[in-house]
């Protein structure tokens, strides 16, 4: 299979990928790691006329101690979060998710911010920055603006950036040490989560669903639960309140509902609650 | 456009158009086609081709997006008329039944022991998970991996 035709630009710097994207508006799409765009394009379901290439940035490829935080550049490769010491040791959690995204080949071509830009609630990362109100970064031609990650999310594969934008770093709060678990539940290891339930467990608990709806979501009610002195058992039944759960040929949504019961149970005990 | 490219240490530099695949540019312009096509979807590995020494699928990366790299396809492993030590496993221990996804096996098996020279078991099915061989012959390639990684 193969792309429809599309003309190629290669972005040296983040002022050229904008220069790029000015030109060609919404004609333009911009490539990653292109481990989400590049199957959307071979299978005809995107067909870009204008592809800017934004993979080489290297100045958007960095995790930095940011002193209150950390600061990642949104090109930033899934293995280079993998096998950060500094992840480690203040956002073990990211690290930890990054290690599950996809495959070895996957995460050697994949981007923490091509993840996040994509928008697809079944993705892994997207759910770690909600729990985590991690804070996104974007220049457009206006200059930079930042976004919470509870508002950037909008629908399946849609995000508040705008057409003429570039998502540069995303910025993580430094846990320390946390107890956290992901469960990833799928039929291939390499799969994407059929459902996924992440908890963290620092003070509050914070608890994210993957693949449960149109965006990646908390589970509020589970939140709330706890909050209220639930037991993680009892907490966990609440799991799929206010959820709108995808049907395909992998699930349903009242399985879906099921398993998003199970894994968050599942997540809250591993993550000590 | 052109890409410019090392492969297996020899220059290749090919006018072709922007969507075009790695593994096409690959098989089709430099006429190397050890590196096979399976599911074309980015499952099954078996397009599997190291790009300045780690391993992608090459059937989702532009050749446009690897101009300036440095790969190594199945055919660029042996050195001086010796099988690197990854492919003897795989010969001593039969890591193979039909063939069709050994390359791109043998080049994921490479990869992840640069990454993780020790493994466990565990590590070597985990770290194999983006390789899949219908034939299931996954004892034999796991068998022959931990004795490429005891043999470095």
């Amino acid at each position: 299979m193969i792309p429809a035709p599309f003309e190629y630009v290669r972005a040296a710097s983040a002022d050229e990928a904008l220069a790029a994207l000015a030109e060609h508006g919404d004609d333009a799409k911009l490539l990653a790691g292109g481990m989400s765009l590049l199957p959307l394009m071979k299978l005809r379901l995107s067909t870009p006329t204008v592809l800017v290439d934004v993979g080489r940035i290297s100045d958007l490829a960095h995790i930095t101690d940011a002193g209150d935080h950390l600061a990642i550049g949104a090109l930033t490769r899934h293995r280079e979060l993998e096998t950060s010491d500094l992840l480690a040791k203040e956002c073990n959690v990211l690290r930890s998710v990054a290690a599950e995204v996809g495959d070895n080949q996957v995460r050697h071509r994949g981007t923490i911010g091509g993840s996040t830009a994509h928008g697809d609630p079944a993705s892994d990362l997207p759910a770690v920055l909600l729990a985590l109100d991690a804070t996104l970064v974007a220049r457009g031609p206006n200059g930079e603006r930042t976004i919470a990650a509870s508002e950037f999310f909008q629908g399946f594969l849609e995000t508040v950036l705008a057409p003429d934008e570039l998502l540069t770093e995303i910025r993580v709060p430094k846990t320390g040490p946390t107890g956290f678990s992901y469960q990833k539940f799928n039929r291939r290891a390499q799969d994407w989560a059929i459902v996924g339930a992440l908890a963290i467990r620092n003070g509050t608990t914070r608890v994210a669903l993957v693949n449960m709806g149109a965006t990646p979501v908390r589970a509020q009610a589970v939140e709330a639960a706890l909050a209220g002195g639930a037991t993680a058992h009892d907490a966990a039944a609440h799991a799929a309140e206010g959820t709108e759960p995808p049907s395909d040929l992998n699930a349903g949504p009242e399985y879906r509902e099921h398993l998003a019961r199970v894994l968050v149970r599942r997540a809250l005990e591993a993550a000590g609650v | 456009m052109d890409v410019s490219v090392t492969v297996n240490g020899q220059p290749q530099r090919h006018d072709v158009e922007p969507r075009t695949l790695l593994v096409q540019f690959l098989r089709e312009s430099c006429d190397l086609t050890g590196t096979k096509v399976g599911c074309d979807t980015s499952s099954c590995g078996a397009c599997t081709v190291l790009v300045d020494g780690e391993s992608v699928k090459s059937c989702t990366m532009l050749a446009a997006q690897a101009d300036g790299s440095s790969i190594t396809t199945i055919e660029g492993l042996a050195q001086g008329g010796l099988q690197h030590p990854v492919q003897q496993a795989f010969a001593e221990h039969h890591g193979l039944q039909c063939g069709y996804c050994t390359s791109g096996m043998v080049l994921a098996a490479v990869s992840f022991l640069d990454e993780n020279p020790n493994p466990t078991e565990a590590d070597v099915r985990l770290g194999l998970e983006g390789n899949l061989c219908r034939c299931t012959g996954y004892h034999n390639i796991v068998q022959a991996v931990l004795a490429a990684a005891r043999s470095r």
